[in-house]
């Protein structure tokens, strides 16, 4: 479970989170929507303990998370993939390397069987026959795809989704989104799932918040939201929302 | 704002990209024992530092023992000393001019190629991704980076050392009436009178050479990493790279001059 509590954070002269409060239950996607610059990125990078609050905790499992030390840092990261905006793969490396990169750090796996489970990855996302690319030369969404693999790679039980979806088309959008809700049922992994559009949010989601002004505007399940009045919402989620 | 509170506010941020930079360093030294499992991007950055900056140390090497000789060689020939003109230049070359110069090419080319390089993954996250995968970007970027430059400054400064000389003898010949033969053998002697393996000069220079090799690496990978703010960002952390490198190449050219000629 992730727990952030009354959150605050300031970045430069701006406090961009104000009192966050935010619960993601075991085996759950929650869907954060909100608009650009809100914080969302931020939110994610609290999680995994790269930003501390001000103000306010954060929790994974009942552990804190910004007091940890660097040891007990790697055991959480270790448990969690992390899909970064736009993939942030390594450039000189090729996919499949920065797909193995995980994997080839900090376990002694054989090569084969590194070879063998970044295949595997590389095929659920659609990648494999790019493997040997290297970034540069391969278009955003392909990036980001080749990001998703790199967060799934170590079979994580939390993964981190920022904009999976974000310069996709709606093909291969509507593949991912199959693939995050399967990842969640069959793996019984915990996500939370940064998002611009409506249809990630029905598809994988099983709560939506939206954050506005530092902290969730409104927040419920995914049909309460779909259906709710809160001019939020209705932007996000209702009919004309894309 | 008040003059005197701008005055304090630019000095700590001084201080503390200075900090900044000492902690780094101090960092990629706990680190080298996993310099073995690098040793694939310590060759490749080794070998891109030598291909950019390779041609332009040669050239300004040249011109720079030429000058040498010249400014030199003026005075010389009023005094009627035009004979130890191989000398002067030789070891002017080898002790301050050779390290120098490399170096100063060094920061421009390869300086500030990794402060852009490191800055732009910065600012894509890249950074972050690694720290979330627990990879040390110290362990993985900085510390072949730093070893690369401590290798490949000292050994360009060979080249620009043995190319400077040789440009000062064209213009001893050309220009100063002073023997190829004359010029040759008194460089060569100055710089094997000593009886020792490697002559003072040769070493001091070879010295300075590796501390600015280390130097301008650590600032360059510093300045990228605190990179911020998209793409003007990194082209902050270029300039700040480059006006830094050439800072410290100047200040510890003389520290260590000083150290080893006038600390006795
Ligand atoms: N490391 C940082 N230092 C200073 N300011 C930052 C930093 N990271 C983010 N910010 C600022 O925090 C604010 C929120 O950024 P964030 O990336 O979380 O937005 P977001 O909600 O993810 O937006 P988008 O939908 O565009 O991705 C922005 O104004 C950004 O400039
Ligand atoms: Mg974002």
């Amino acid at each position: 479970m992730i727990e952030l509590h009354d959150v605050h954070k300031r970045l430069g002269t701006r406090e961009i989170l104000r009192g966050l409060t935010l619960k993601v239950p075991k085996g759950m996607n929650f869907v954060l929507m909100g608009p650009s610059g809100t914080g969302k990125s931020v939110t994610l990078k609290h999680v995994i303990g790269i930003f501390k609050p001000d103000r306010g905790t954060v929790h994974v499992d009942g552990q804190d998370v910004p007091s940890m030390d660097n040891q007990q840092l790697m055991a959480l990261r270790k448990r969690m993939g992390y899909l970064f905006q736009n993939g942030a793969l390594i450039n000189w490396l090729t996919v499949a390397e920065n797909v193995a990169l995980p994997l080839k750090e900090h376990s002694r796996l054989p090569r084969s069987e590194v070879d063998d489970r970044v295949h595997q990855v590389l095929g659920m996302v659609g990648m494999d026959h790019a493997a040997q690319q290297f970034p540069p030369s391969i278009s955003g969404g392909m990036k980001l795809r080749a990001g998703l693999a790199r967060a799934l790679v170590t079979n994580p039980e939390y993964v981190l989704y920022d904009e999976p979806n974000a310069g996709l088309d709606p093909i291969i959008s509507h593949q991912i989104h199959e693939l995050i809700a399967e990842v969640r049922d069959r793996l019984s992994v915990t996500g939370l799932i940064v998002t611009h559009s409506r249809a990630c949010a029905v598809q994988c989601g099983d709560r939506i918040g939206i954050l506005e002004a530092g902290k969730l505007a409104v927040e419920g399940s995914v049909d309460e939201m779909v259906r709710s009045e809160h001019p939020l919402a209705k932007a996000f989620l209702g009919g004309g929302a894309d | 704002m008040n003059p005197f509170a701008k005055l304090t506010d630019t000095l700590i941020v001084r201080a503390e990209g200075a900090g900044y930079v000492v902690n780094l360093l101090l960092r990629t030294f706990v680190v080298v024992p996993h310099l073995p499992r690098r040793w694939r991007f310590l060759l490749d950055n080794a070998f891109n530092a030598g291909v950019r900056a390779l041609p332009v140390t040669m050239i300004v090497a040249a011109f720079a023992g030429a000058i040498l000789a010249m400014q030199t060689g003026i005075e010389l020939r009023r005094f009627g000393n035009s004979n130890v003109l191989g000398t002067i230049t030789a070891l002017s070359m080898c002790r301050e001019m050779g390290p120098f110069i490399t170096a100063v090419i060094l920061a421009a080319t390869v300086g500030s190629a990794i402060a852009a390089e490191l800055g732009t993954m910065k600012v894509s996250d890249e950074i972050d991704a690694l720290e979330v995968m627990s990879i040390d970007p110290v362990d993985y970027l900085v510390l072949p980076r730093v070893v690369a430059m401590a290798m490949m400054c000292p050994t360009l400064t060979v080249l620009s050392n043995l190319i400077g000389i040789y440009g000062g003898s064209v213009i001893a010949e050309q220009n100063l009436g002073v023997s190829p033969d004359l010029y040759w053998s008194s460089a060569i002697e100055s710089l094997t009178s000593s009886g020792t393996l490697l002559p003072k000069e040769a070493y001091v220079g070879l010295f300075k050479a590796l501390l600015f090799g280390v130097a301008i690496a650590t600032v360059s990978c510093a300045a990228g990493l605190r990179a911020r703010g998209g793409a003007l960002g990194v082209g902050l952390a270029v300039q700040v790279a480059v006006r830094n490198s050439v800072i410290l190449i100047i200040v510890l050219g003389f520290i260590v001059t000083w150290f080893f000629y006038f600390l006795d």
